[in-house]
């Protein structure tokens, strides 16, 4: 029974990108055999690896044209270097205080008796199926105050802090309440039992959340582009409006991505070393929760006032643009029937159709990585772990640059960007079908086959019926990111086609608020009732609270 | 809580996975189908456009139901398109053009990438306004001001000149956007009349001395609150953020550059049919439409554009100062080129 270690919390619904990703971990692996993985398998997943390291192909290849002088001229500007400063500030900012929000949320919830504890658990991870981009679009429009580096950090803030919530949560459920009855033996108080007893045990759940939080800062545009705060990804794409999908983007597109391959890059070398465990035998309990006290009153104020700039906020700024006339757009666009049903329809059939590509590219590499060893298998888990640190616009330049010229009948095709968004989310469906396929083991497909079922009965009346719901799950989560995803969508859409995120970019870039609202208002209520359904299919507080309290597990 | 989704395995829910991957599956193949079922007749034209995206929009609807011909419109920066219609070459889809700034369809001219605009479209337009080479047609004229903030700014403290804003005492009270694309012919302008190198000293100025954004809009509204003092933008972004808080609400006004500057820059959006359109004879009707009577009293009118109709007789917005009072700078079509210099500058001054 592990304590402090992870325990993949971070897997994301909504917005951000990011999931808990562990390659080839040293979990005991269930019966994994020595014998080498069939050759079909194997195939599959290396094709699907190598698709998802094609867009990095491109745009290095893309970004050699440039000759080297250029490019030392293009890299070694002072705007290069602002740009640097400007997303590494947010960054280390928008951690910390993401870090600081969710760890005293969570603390909160999990050892006081706070009144209301479950519903402030609930609307503490709610943020997260509101994308980031619509957050910014209410604060820009409460007041154009907002733009630049506060109201980037606010969003960054708002937005992800559930990215930290969860895990640090998950990680005091978890704690073993002997460690500090120790520590109050030994004398220490309750602000030293924090910093020296509990605080120590969060780190891999705080340091693991921190890096998802920096790495979905780095790649967030369209929530940057909003409230007019330069970073890499709008430089990335204020080039490409300047001169198409050209080499100067891709140089570009190359410098952020070295970032995130090195933040990958921490946080996988951070997650391999820090590991506390749980020795002893005995039963694990629940620990006890303080009582506040007459700090009461100013915690549960707290609470009132994250939930109402998280959630309020956005959901509150989106109903008052509804009510009012286009008129009080600038551009009183026509928001006809006509418009609003086709654009949810297209982002639900984009949805439905990148989900489900994804999971059929994401299978055979989650199969290969659970069931199978070797070199191989290590290095296709790795390749698409690789994937995660690409940026959606660097994935969607890629792929035009490539189809305009060559592949030119995938040009502006929709069937591209359902390519696009299965790369992209590649990495998000492969945390959950392992996590789905590891409790369908090796042993009750054995059972069933030396009772005689072939290998489709095993398939249907075993292994989906155990791993079905965790894949359902899955396919829901990429289905969400899909609806909600701006970038990709803003570039690789067919002719014609609007979906109901790049609508509201359309009229929110040019401060037509009015206008947007209705198409983020069914954006958000897509998102908002898909991730409420998972949650109550799959994912009960109860059954949570016996699932990672001690001595409850297998 | 959300996140633990997965682990849990509660009663089989196959029906959902069923259901799910089963419609995406449909989903999957039917999209691509769809997109490729376009026939190539003229009842269909694919416009490219780089105007903004709410006016083509009426203009759009308007020429469907005038002509039964649909269009089916792809929107982006003007720039960006330009590139991409370079980039795609003749294997592009677009039948039509439709642009802010003159220099985009000169890039394309260039190129030989555009069809000769029908003569009888052409002569709607005074001769001026379109290209040389008859390859594209003037629809609509837009006007570069200086917007500046009435509290912060004197009338008499305003510059006689586009290039003074790059000098000491305009530092921090200048707003530009250089990635918007209705600032790269005005670097154009300045490099064409100045030369290189006045125009590359201006620019570095701009980059100690301004505020810089996104786009147009924002600049005008920046001003307008006090964020900044002055901002380089085209006179309907002004008219537009008067249109939506009314009198009242503004605190800016417009400042026109007069005897010729550079500053007073008068653009041209034009439009254009490709030479590889699929669909010739519908794009060519499409560009007729433009500068027809009813699409330029459309754009005459409505509150979303306010640029000046360049058919003679349609009047223009009376938010805008009369065309023919304006005193632009001496430089044709041909002179301002195609912004093939400008945003290399841009660069090298450090503000792209």
């Amino acid at each position: 029974m592990t304590i402090g270690v992870p325990v993949g919390p971070a897997r994301r619904l909504g917005a951000p990108r990011f999931a808990a990703w562990r390659v080839a971990s040293r979990r005991r692996r269930t019966a994994a055999g020595s014998r080498p993985p069939p050759f079909p398998l194997l195939a599959a997943a290396a094709i699907v690896a190598l698709l998802g390291l094609l867009p990095i192909g491109v745009t290095l290849s893309r970004a050699m044209q440039v000759d080297v002088a250029a490019a030392g001229a293009l890299l070694f500007r002072p705007l290069v270097g602002r740009l640097l400063f400007n997303t590494l500030a947010l960054v280390a900012a928008g951690t910390l205080t993401a870090a600081v929000v969710g760890t005293a949320a969570a603390w909160f919830v999990e050892r006081t008796r706070l009144p209301g504890r479950r519903i402030w658990a609930s609307l503490a991870a709610v943020p997260l199926a509101i994308p980031s981009f619509v957050t910014s679009f209410a604060w820009v429009s409460l007041s154009p105050a907002f733009q630049g580096f506060p109201g980037a950090l606010l969003v960054v803030t708002c937005a992800y802090y559930p990215l930290l919530y969860l895990p640090v949560a998950a990680a005091l459920r978890g704690l073993d309440p002997a460690l500090e009855e120790t520590a109050r033996s030994l004398g220490c108080g309750p602000w030293q039992r924090f910093t020296r007893v509990v605080l120590p045990h969060l780190r891999p759940a705080l340091f693991g959340g921190m890096v998802l939080v920096a790495l979905n800062v780095l790649v967030e545009f369209g929530a940057f582009a909003l409230l007019r705060y330069r970073t890499f990804t709008t430089e990335i794409y204020a080039e490409y409006r300047t001169g198409f999908a050209g080499p100067q983007a891709a140089l570009l597109a190359v410098v952020l991505m070295m970032l995130c391959v090195a933040f990958l890059a921490i946080e996988s070398v951070a997650r391999g070393h820090v590991r506390y465990a749980r020795v002893a035998r005995g039963t694990g309990r629940v620990a006890t929760r303080y009582p506040l006290g007459r700090a009461r009153l100013p915690v549960l104020l707290g609470f009132v006032v994250l939930v109402v700039v998280t959630l309020g906020v956005p959901l509150g700024m989106i109903l008052f643009w509804l009510t009012q006339p286009g008129a009080a757009a600038i551009t009183p666009a026509e928001v006809s029937a006509g418009i609003l049903i086709s654009s949810t329809l297209s982002s639900l059939e984009y949805g439905a159709a990148g989900a489900s590509l994804t999971m059929i590219l994401a299978f055979p590499i989650a199969f290969l990585a659970v069931r199978y060893d070797g070199p191989v298998v290590a290095a296709i888990e790795r390749a698409a772990w690789l994937v995660q640190g690409v940026p959606g616009i660097v994935v969607a330049l890629a792929l035009v640059a490539l189809t305009v010229h060559t592949l030119h009948p995938l040009y502006q095709s929709s069937l591209l960007l359902v390519i696009a968004y299965a790369i992209l989310f590649l990495p998000l469906a492969l945390v959950s079908i392992k996590a789905s396929l590891q409790q369908a083991e090796r042993r009750l497909e054995d059972v069933g086959r030396s009772l005689g079922l072939g290998w489709a009965a095993v398939t249907r009346r075993i292994v989906l019926p155990v791993a079905g719901p965790g894949l359902a799950a899955a396919a829901a989560m990429v289905f969400v990111a899909v609806v909600t995803d701006l970038t990709t969508t803003l570039l690789l859409a067919p002719i014609g086609t609007h979906t109901l995120a790049t609508r509201v970019w359309v009229d929110t870039s040019t401060l037509a608020f009015a206008a947007a609202a209705p198409f983020a208002a069914l954006m958000a209520t897509i998102s908002l009732l898909s991730t409420g359904l998972l949650a109550h299919r799959f994912g009960g507080t109860n059954r949570l609270r016996n699932d990672l309290t001690p001595g409850a597990r297998r | 809580m959300l996140a633990f989704a997965a682990r849990h395995l509660p009663s089989p829910r196959r029906w959902l996975v069923r259901n799910l991957l089963i419609s995406g599956l449909m989903a999957t193949t039917a999209i691509p189908a769809a997109g490729i079922a376009a026939a190539t007749d003229n009842d269909t034209v694919t416009l490219y456009n780089g105007q903004h995206e709410q006016a083509v929009g009426l203009l759009v609807a308007d020429f469907e139901k005038r002509t039964g011909i649909t269009v089916r419109v792809h929107s982006g920066e003007a720039p960006e398109i330009a590139n991409q219609l370079a980039e795609e070459g003749r294997s592009s889809p677009a039948d039509v053009y439709f642009t802010e700034n003159s220099p985009e369809l000169a890039l394309l001219e260039e190129k030989g990438l555009l069809a000769p605009v029908a003569a009888a479209t052409l002569a709607e337009v005074p001769a001026q306004y379109n290209s040389p080479k008859g390859d594209w047609v003037g629809v609509l004229a837009r006007e570069s001001v200086l917007a500046y903030n009435t509290a912060q700014v004197a009338v008499g403290a305003l510059p006689a000149s586009l290039l003074d804003l790059a000098k000491p005492a305009w530092q921090g009270k200048v707003g530009i956007a250089p990635s918007d694309g209705d600032f790269l012919p005005l670097v154009s302008a300045v490099a064409a009349l100045k030369g290189q190198d006045v125009a590359l000293a201006w620019l570095r100025g701009l980059e100690k001395n301004a505020q810089t954004f996104d786009d147009d809009e924002g600049v005008v509204a920046a001003v307008n609150r006090g964020a900044v003092a002055t901002g380089v933008v085209n006179n309907y972004y002004w008219a537009r953020l008067r249109q939506q808080n009314g009198p009242a609400g503004m605190h800016s006004a417009v400042y026109h550059f007069m005897h010729g500057d550079v500053g007073g820059l008068v653009n041209i959006s034009g439009a254009a049919a490709l030479a590889a359109a699929p669909h010739p004879e519908a794009a060519q009707r499409f560009l007729a439409y433009l500068v027809s009577e009813p699409a330029q009293a459309l754009l005459a009118t409505t509150d979303i554009i306010f640029e000046y109709p360049l058919r003679p007789g349609v009047a223009a917005s009376p938010l805008l100062k009369p065309l023919d009072q304006l005193q632009p700078p001496a430089i044709g079509i041909s002179e301002l080129g195609d912004d093939a210099n400008a945003a290399p500058l841009l660069r090298q001054a450090g503000l792209l």
